[in-house]
């Protein structure tokens, strides 16, 4: 009697068999990669502004403190963006008649807000603090990355909750002191980790992992 | 399909040969019907009729397969995708208090019936998102109700009345101005009769100021006054038995003895939260020698105030009126007329009368707003009798701005109408087309008549017959002010622009006294500037009583003295309709006594088109999205009504009642059938309110129109009514045969001698013998969140459950899904009887989430969606969520939700502005629950943490607690022995539900005690 299959059929299912577990692996780690890529997390991608504010001119150049637009990052979960009348308390005097700054000068005049285009976007299910962060010794820099030195401003981290995890698990290895919270050029110590635990019995950090504790 | 009708016959037979259960839930479940087995059978029912019939190995594997595949799948939905380029907006110039991302807080108060109640209003970058009472108003004391609650959805409601309109053109407000101010200018130079206005309860200082100016400008005009919801009868009895206008306060938190002729006075009327904080106050046990009050409620039709009774009799309203007349007579008041007191139950009596005459001066005789008012004159006698005026009972100048007798009223203007005496009629408010009675036919005077005005919200059925329809501002729109039931003066703030461009009733009247151009601001502001010119510093006092949310000494004067006429009043009073029930029910024993009432939910319609209220199941019946016409169980067995249950492929809640045609004095009604244990023999309730033409998409054609049958001369009852069968079926939203806990020991009850005997004697040592789990404990360094129910102060209003709805953007899903048992509500109030089946005693319990520390829920969870909190809460993250419902399967309380559909409404613009921003919007597929409103558990522990200082107890308030006028609901961390949780939880009458399954809940409840007259509980059988 004559074999049903031919001796091929042996590779093709061997080629089948490992072939498509190797695709389904491959298509795995592509979709990890793509979803970590700049593509997605959109890290180092500068957004179009409808003015174009530089960050490094106005902290780096002029020294202006976090706190000076960003006014409730230490009392309320959303670190405030300035409102035209901010920009307008210096923007009368200096560059008074720059084109870069007509929108600026226009959403005076008309009472219409600019639109700015978030960077720091995070889903609705999140419920993030600045405050709470600020307070027990997080640096700005520590997530925002050293916005001194952008021009237009971009994301340096994922914040993807495995980010998110790996301070609130481990909070020793980025918290800092509270005067240095907003030092856009705070280097962590030799002796960070040390200087960590000593920081977390200071400020009685609790770093939460519960989900509650960002999801509502 | 199964359906079987249960006769009430056989139910009977069987109720008398079972022993019955202690407690029970609804007749069926008495009488241990088939049907109602194989409803509590069926968990999930769909599914479990597809495995009803064997199933072998290979189809259960393709099943699970299936869903396993597809649980995943439905993962993929992600609620609301953010946008790429999302914009953030940023003030142009921010107003100096704001800060981004907190709420800020503004007093204000809620006119409701003409009377206010102070709120204070939580306010989100501009938009109102949530109502919470005013600590520091007498007629809230921090506390809410479910229309206080529900008021901020009316605000958003986009079918609210969005433009000016000329019979059906869009006019704008100039346009109105011209045409109004011409045709008036006229009328005055013609001495026409000048407009006729019509509004509801007035007790707004600046409207009523406003009214008399118009009537002065205008000396031929007529104020009338139709609120269909009037409690004429207490202002007629007053009148009799004053010889003047005089309102009538109560201080419960001096009674010890209550007598309720009738009378809701826990849940309906201007001072219904403070009553009731202070009626449970006096009802908190603390130790063997504590006290409480005694209440004893005589009512045709169960109440929320009967619920909390002592005693309770079920009686007709001729025989209400009999009873109060026994108790005068036994008092001394009067003689109770010559005829004998037939049907009166003497022993109740004279214990009642005995009760009352031990307590002098700390008792209260109180009677019902729809009692006739010589039962009104009767109680103010008998409260004069027992000294109790002055020290319980108080008396001051009438609150309202023109207390007139409004069923007169209407009468009056429908009379002018007919004549042809009013060409201009204004109609503040209200919607008298559809609320007035039938027999004042006042669409059809109002279609006759040539120049209407109506300010509504609402294009409803009387903006329908009216040529100019003006828009009204919400009262969160508005500037205005109201007088609480003792008369302190609130001012009303807006919080948000008029989202329609409404007007105020001020503005309008401004425009037609030649103002035009004055701002409700400037007109309110302007009043009271005027006022207080005696005052000294007006802007001081602007500001502290805005900022306070009272004016200050502004109650009304204390009428010092006894009624004026005393005895004589109460004997010679009115009596007029009592007689005319009583000859008409006389006329027929056959016919029955039809009773009116305001539906607990949407009052009298004007709160139709509410969803959040339409779907709030009912007190004690339970019932969402209809009206029904109420029997007792013997009635109905009488007139041969039954009522079937069916579970129509799994769909339970879904009642057939039987459809019967109602007729009084040959008007009909036609609408489902209910038996509800409680309600008195031979008198069928109706509730006003359903059966609307144009009440908006949710409110319009739901249930029936019980204005139709009502008739100025009987407003509350109406004698000489027959009902038929029609053989008609109707389906019924109802959530009473949900989620029912399998008769176990669910309350536990008790009497305060009981307790003075034992402390203990509730408290069931059966939760130890279960100790002990094979999964390690949690360890609760921090705090341990906990909350206490006091089911002796809970009086089942409902205020919480819409609290909560509001606080947790919980989503309406409409009659069809509540019959399909799909009801959203994060905390529902169960309800329990006890003993005979015809007045059964009211048990109610309010279930939330109870956060077990041995949660069944978090076990199940194939993808970590529900896990523990660091400090006990059984979190819900809504992201993860793939909705296998396998928690809401193994939850014992049934507690958890789920999204079977797309609930929420994510498209109409002006409810994105509703929602609380602090709370994930849930989407389809999703479950949800309670949790303890972490949001605002994390919101006060981010504060404390900032200062490093730990969380003072009662600092989170949960939105249930803050809105129970019982104070029934703490909340707090049961870590520290010094929380008033923690006290609560370790005093003797503290239980746990079902925690003989060592799930070791985090809520807990406290026994609820009862304190029976011991001469009437001698010779009562107990148990």
């Amino acid at each position: 009697m004559a074999q049903i299959f031919h001796r091929s059929t042996n590779t093709i299912s061997r080629v089948s068999i490992f072939g498509g577990l190797a695709l389904v692996i491959a298509l795995t780690l592509l979709v990890a990669g793509l979803y970590r890529s700049a593509y997605v997390s959109e890290i180092g991608v500068a957004r179009a502004q409808p003015v174009p504010f530089s960050h490094k001119h106005h902290v780096a150049d002029d020294g202006i403190d976090c706190r000076y637009c960003h006014t409730s990052v230490e009392t309320s979960s959303f670190a405030g963006i300035p409102s035209t009348k901010i920009c307008m308390n210096c923007h009368t005097q200096i560059w008074p008649d720059s084109p870069a700054l007509a929108p600026v000068r226009e959403s005076f005049r008309t009472g219409q807000s600019i639109q700015w285009t978030r960077v720091h976007n995070l889903p609705g299910f999140v419920y993030f603090d600045h405050s709470i962060h600020v307070n027990k010794g997080v640096g700005c820099s520590t997530c925002h990355g050293r916005v001194d030195q952008m021009p237009l401003t971009w994301r340096v981290n994922t914040l993807y909750m495995d980010w998110c995890l790996e301070c609130h698990r481990a909070p020793e290895q980025f918290v800092r002191p509270r005067e240095q919270v907003f030092n856009m050029e705070y280097e962590p110590p030799e002796n960070q980790l040390a200087l960590g635990q000593k920081l977390i019995l200071q400020y009685d950090i609790r770093p939460l992992t519960g989900c509650s504790t960002c999801h509502r | 399909m199964t359906t079987e009708t249960s006769d009430m016959q056989a139910m009977r037979a069987r109720l008398a040969s079972a022993r019955g259960k202690e407690y029970w839930r609804c007749l069926e479940e008495l009488a241990d019907s088939e049907a109602f087995a194989q409803m509590l059978r069926e968990e999930h029912p769909r599914q479990a009729s597809a495995l009803a019939e064997s199933v072998d190995r290979r189809t259960f594997i393709k099943l699970m397969g299936a869903s396993l595949a597809l649980a995943g799948l439905s993962g993929c939905l992600s609620p609301a995708p953010a946008p790429t380029d999302e914009k953030i907006v940023p003030y142009v110039k921010q107003p100096e208090e704001l800060i981004p991302g907190k709420p800020l807080y503004f007093a204000s108060a809620m006119p409701l019936a003409g009377y206010g109640r102070g709120i204070i209003v939580e306010s989100h970058m501009g938009r109102p998102t949530k109502i919470e009472g005013n600590p520091s108003h007498p007629a809230s004391l921090g506390a809410t109700d479910v229309f206080m609650q529900a008021s901020i959805l009316d605000l958003y409601d986009p079918d609210r009345a969005h433009v000016l309109n000329d019979a059906g053109r869009i006019a704008t407000w100039d346009g109105f101005l011209a045409s109004i101010s011409g045709e008036l200018a006229y009328q005055r130079l013609n001495e026409a009769p000048g407009p006729a206005i019509l509004t509801e309860t007035v007790t707004s200082p600046t409207l009523s100021y406003q009214l008399q100016q118009l009537l002065e400008k205008f000396p031929k005009s007529r104020w009338y006054q139709y609120d269909p919801a009037a409690r004429d009868a207490a202002r007629v009895g007053a009148r009799s038995a004053f010889g003047a206008p005089v309102d009538t306060m109560y201080r419960f938190d001096r009674a010890e003895v209550i007598l309720s002729l009738d009378s809701d006075f826990l849940f309906f009327g201007p001072a219904a939260l403070r009553y009731a904080r202070d009626f449970s106050d006096k009802r908190r046990v603390a130790g063997r020698d504590s006290t409480m009050n005694r209440l004893y409620v005589i009512e045709s039709t169960p109440t929320v105030t009967g619920s909390m009774a002592d005693h309770r009799w079920a009686l007709a309203p001729r025989a209400v009126v009999a009873f109060a007349k026994a108790v005068a007579k036994g008092l001394g008041v009067s003689d109770g007329g010559a005829g004998p007191a037939a049907g009166v139950d003497e022993r109740a009596v004279n214990a009642i009368v005995g009760d009352l005459q031990s307590r002098r001066g700390r008792g209260i005789v109180i009677a019902g707003d729809h009692q006739p008012p010589a039962v009104h004159a009767l109680a103010h006698a008998m409260n004069q009798t027992l000294g109790n005026s002055g020290s319980t009972v108080i008396y001051i100048e009438p609150v309202e701005a023109q207390p007139v007798d409004h069923g007169q009223s209407i009468r009056e203007l429908a009379a002018a109408m007919e004549a042809g005496a009013v060409q201009t009629l204004i109609i503040l408010g209200g919607n008298p087309v559809y609320t007035a009675p039938a027999d004042v036919k006042f669409g059809e005077l109002l279609a006759r008549t040539s120049l209407t005005i109506h300010l509504s919200p609402y294009e409803n059925e009387t903006a329908a017959l009216c040529r100019w329809r003006v828009p009204e501002a919400h009262y969160l729109e508005s500037w205005s002010d109201v007088r609480a039931f003792d008369g302190t003066a609130s001012i009303i703030q807006p919080l948000i622009a008029p989202l329609y461009g409404g007007r105020t009733v001020h503005e309008l009247l401004a425009a037609l006294l030649g103002e035009p151009a004055r701002t409700g601001y400037e007109i309110v502001r302007g009043f009271w500037q005027q006022q207080s010119k005696a005052r000294g510093d007006f802007e001081q006092f602007w500001r502290a009583a805005l900022h306070d949310g009272v004016v200050p000494d502004s109650a009304a004067r204390v009428r010092q003295g006894a009624p004026a006429q005393g005895r004589a009043a109460s004997a010679g009073a009115p009596d007029t309709e009592a007689a005319k029930t009583n000859s008409e029910a006389a006329a027929g024993s056959a016919s029955l006594e039809v009773l009116f009432r305001p539906d607990p939910s949407i009052l009298d319609g004007r709160f139709a088109n509410n969803g959040w209220l339409q779907e709030l199941p009912k007190p004690f019946t339970k019932i969402t999205w209809d009206n029904v016409i109420l029997l007792s169980p013997r009635t109905a067995e009488r007139l041969g009504i039954g009522r079937r249950i069916a579970t129509t492929g799994g769909e339970r809640g879904n009642i057939y009642a039987e459809v019967v045609e109602l007729e009084v004095n040959g008007r009909r009604a036609r609408g489902p059938a209910w038996i509800l244990p409680g309600q008195a023999d031979d008198c069928v309730t109706v509730h006003l309110g359903y059966g609307r033409a144009r009440a908006g998409r949710v409110g319009t054609r739901l249930g029936f129109d019980a204005n139709a049958i009502r008739t100025a001369g009987a407003l509350w009852q109406a004698g000489g009514a027959t009902v038929r069968t029609t053989g008609e079926e109707y389906a019924v939203a109802c959530t009473q045969f949900h989620q029912v806990m399998e008769g176990r020991d669910l309350i536990r009850a008790g009497t305060l001698e009981q307790y003075r005997r034992d402390p203990e004697f509730l408290s069931g040592k059966e939760e130890d013998e279960h100790a002990g789990s094979l999964y390690p404990g949690f360890k609760y360094e921090g705090n341990a969140w906990g909350m206490s129910i006091d089911l002796n102060a809970c009086i089942g209003c409902n205020a919480c459950v819409v609290a909560c709805v509001a606080e947790n953007n919980i989503a309406v899903i409409g009659k069809k899904e509540v019959m399909r048992g799909r009801e959203m509500h994060w905390l529902r109030i169960d309800r329990y009887y006890k003993g005979a089946r015809d007045n059964p005693e009211f048990y109610q319990q309010p279930v939330p989430c109870m956060q077990c520390e041995n949660a069944p829920c978090e076990l199940v969870c194939p993808v970590h969606a529900t896990t523990h909190s660091e400090d006990g809460l059984n979190d819900m993250t809504y992201n993860r969520c793939v909705g296998t419902r396998y928690c809401s399967n193994n939850c014992p309380y049934k507690v958890r939700r789920f999204n079977f559909f797309q609930y929420q409404d994510f498209t109409t613009p002006s409810l994105k502005l509703m929602r609380n921003p602090d709370v994930t919007v849930r989407s389809l597929g999703v479950m949800e629950k309670c949790t303890y409103c972490v949001q605002r558990i994390r919101h006060a522990q981010i504060e404390a943490r900032k200062e490093n200082r730990a969380i003072a107890d009662g600092k989170i308030v949960t939105a249930c607690e803050q809105a129970c006028p019982a104070q029934a609901i703490v909340f707090g961390d049961i870590n520290d022995p010094n929380s008033r949780v923690s006290k609560l939880k370790n005093g003797p009458l503290n239980y746990g539900l079902l925690a003989e399954l060592n799930t070791k809940p985090r809520t807990t409840y406290l026994a609820r005690l009862k304190n029976p007259n011991p001469e009437l509980e001698k010779e009562l059988p107990r148990g």
